[in-house]
């Protein structure tokens, strides 16, 4: 582990049921970087960023945060751990029965002992910066995907945390608040000094704001690289990923039996025997 | 034949050790909550928000509810106890009927379909939208924040609930017997007041209704802490949390009514 270093994974194995999810895995995150995973959907993507907020073990392998493996802590240093973290999820996953500001507020008033007053201050600030100040009334049902997205990002960056972790952040978001969000991530990584890690099957948006990507394929790590090394990646999984094909090393059909024998057209030898 | 025998045993095999471990489950799901409920007294605010969603909204039904029986009480009391000339226990008997078993079952069984549903759905919806989740990465946890509140709402509002059941009750039965068909209203109080003993009725009541609380709170809490994150999911937890609380409440009354009764001799 070097210093240099917020986020280690190293050699790490993880399995549902027996059924693999991630092998052998090993990536990097240093401070203050903003670090992207890549791949298709079901990849494993997710269950890496599972791993290093320590909701789920590795199979073998270790996650390890500023020096400290993860799956060995307790549940008191676990918890020490993500206060100094945070994580953005998918559909934002604002709490449905508090308004925007009382979302926004609540790591503060869980954790830090504040005077309402800075409470208010602290919250307001981080609204400005997502554009929603003048949104802070409002019920997460009355947000666009976008605006609740953005507001989830105020929540995630509100206790000033050294590790933020953006599940998808892009997601179902139009171009407008996709760029939106994008631009905040890196403005926002750089303004706190944190470390980033996203999430994504978002090319484009990604390679324009990351500074390291990584590649994971069926488990794997295919590929990794600064934006400029994957555009002209030669392994064929990110160039198939960074083009958009729709054949490849993914292949576009889930594993199936013999088309021809599902649909009735008959297997070849019994075509043979009539004969 | 011999094949499909082999496949309903099989069926049965398995829901049974599945039921047994959700039982398991359930008890260490119990357990935890307990654990965790330093934070609902430490932050009361928290309790009572949920006392006004689970208990204060359940008023109105429990208290039309429990005027309503009461009234059928009073009704088809006068009607057996005028052959026998004793129209007068018409008090004693609406008033012993509501507080030693119809006040705790018939509110507990009213709380689990209005108030344990719905904490059922919320806590499986904020389940599958990843709500609790989010809370336990801000390393906030979700049975002390989520669950446990909601939990001692729970045990605090059902025997209130249950007290104001048999208040509502004895007072359609007032109305009924006295108002409408004209009992002495000296008589319906006094009987009342003379035949029903404050620790042996009143309170075995409310112990009963205690019990019902917990019982109810802690299958709602689980079913929804339990639920697949889907929609399939929540609608089935939510059916499972009315079906299984009904029995639940039920079984206890008959358990709980024999030790009351040998306790009363």
């Amino acid at each position: 582990m070097t210093a240099d270093n917020l986020v280690e994974i190293d050699d790490v194995t993880f399995a549902y049921d027996r059924r693999p999810v991630l092998e052998r895995i090993s990536m990097r995150f240093p401070r203050g970087k903003l670090v992207a995973i890549m791949g298709s959907s079901g990849c494993g993507k997710t269950t890496t960023l599972r791993l290093i907020g320590g909701q789920i073990k590795p199979t073998r392998g270790a996650v390890r945060v500023n020096g400290r493996v993860v799956h060995e802590m307790g549940r008191e240093e676990l918890y020490a751990m993500r206060r100094r973290m945070s994580m953005l999820f998918q559909f934002g996953a604002l709490f449905t029965d508090l308004s925007v500001f009382d979302n926004v507020a609540f790591p503060l008033r869980e954790h830090a002992d504040l005077p309402e007053a800075m409470v208010r201050d602290l919250v307001l600030m981080k609204l400005e910066a997502v554009g929603l100040r003048g949104a802070h009334d409002l019920m997460p049902a009355e947000l666009s995907g976008g605006m609740a997205r953005r507001v989830a990002l105020a929540r995630a960056v509100v206790a000033d945390p050294m590790l933020v972790m953006y599940d998808e952040p892009f997601a179902g978001l139009d171009p407008i608040a996709m760029s939106v969000i994008g631009t905040l991530i890196r403005r926002l990584n750089d303004a706190l000094g944190a470390t980033s890690i996203i999430v994504t099957h978002d090319v484009v948006e990604s390679l324009q704001i990351v500074d390291y990507l990584y590649f994971v394929a069926e488990g794997r790590v295919v590929g990794e690289g600064t934006p400029e090394q994957i555009r002209a990646a030669p392994v064929p999984v990110v160039h198939q990923f960074v083009h958009g094909e729709i054949d490849g090393p993914v292949p576009f059909h889930y594993p199936a039996p013999d088309y021809s024998q599902d649909v009735g057209l008959g297997a070849p030898r019994a075509e043979a025997a009539h004969a | 034949m011999l094949e499909r025998t082999r496949l309903t045993l099989t069926r049965v095999g398995h829901n049974f050790i599945e039921n047994v471990w959700r039982v398991g489950a359930m008890a260490r799901f119990f357990a935890a909550l307990l654990l965790a409920s330093g934070t609902s007294f430490n932050r009361f605010r928290l309790v009572m928000r949920e006392v006004y969603f689970t208990g204060v909204l359940s008023l109105i039904i429990i208290v039309v509810s429990g005027l309503f029986v009461g009234m059928v009480l009073g009704l088809q009391g006068y009607e057996t106890l005028q052959k026998y000339g004793a129209t007068e226990s018409i008090g004693v008997l609406v008033a012993l009927s509501l507080v030693r078993e119809l006040g705790p079952v018939v509110s507990a069984l009213l709380f689990a379909s209005r108030a344990g549903s719905a904490i059922t759905a919320e806590i499986g919806l904020m389940k599958a939208t990843e709500q609790l989740t989010a809370m336990d990465m801000m390393a906030v946890s979700p049975m002390a924040r989520v669950i446990a509140p909601r939990f001692w709402a729970g045990v605090i509002s059902m025997p209130m609930l249950a007290a104001l059941f048999s208040a509502m009750g004895v007072f359609g039965g007032y109305l009924v017997g006295v108002v409408l068909v004209g009992v002495d209203n000296g008589a319906f109080w006094s009987q009342m007041q003379a035949a029903v003993d404050f620790r042996y009725d009143v309170m075995n009541g409310v112990v009963k209704s205690f019990v019902f609380g917990i019982a109810v709170t802690v299958i709602a809490t689980f079913e929804g802490f339990d639920a697949p994150p889907t929609a399939e999911g929540v609608s089935g937890a939510t059916t499972r949390t009315v079906v299984s609380s009904a029995l639940t409440i039920l079984a206890l009354d008959l358990v709980l009514t024999a030790f009351m009764l040998r306790g009363n001799h």
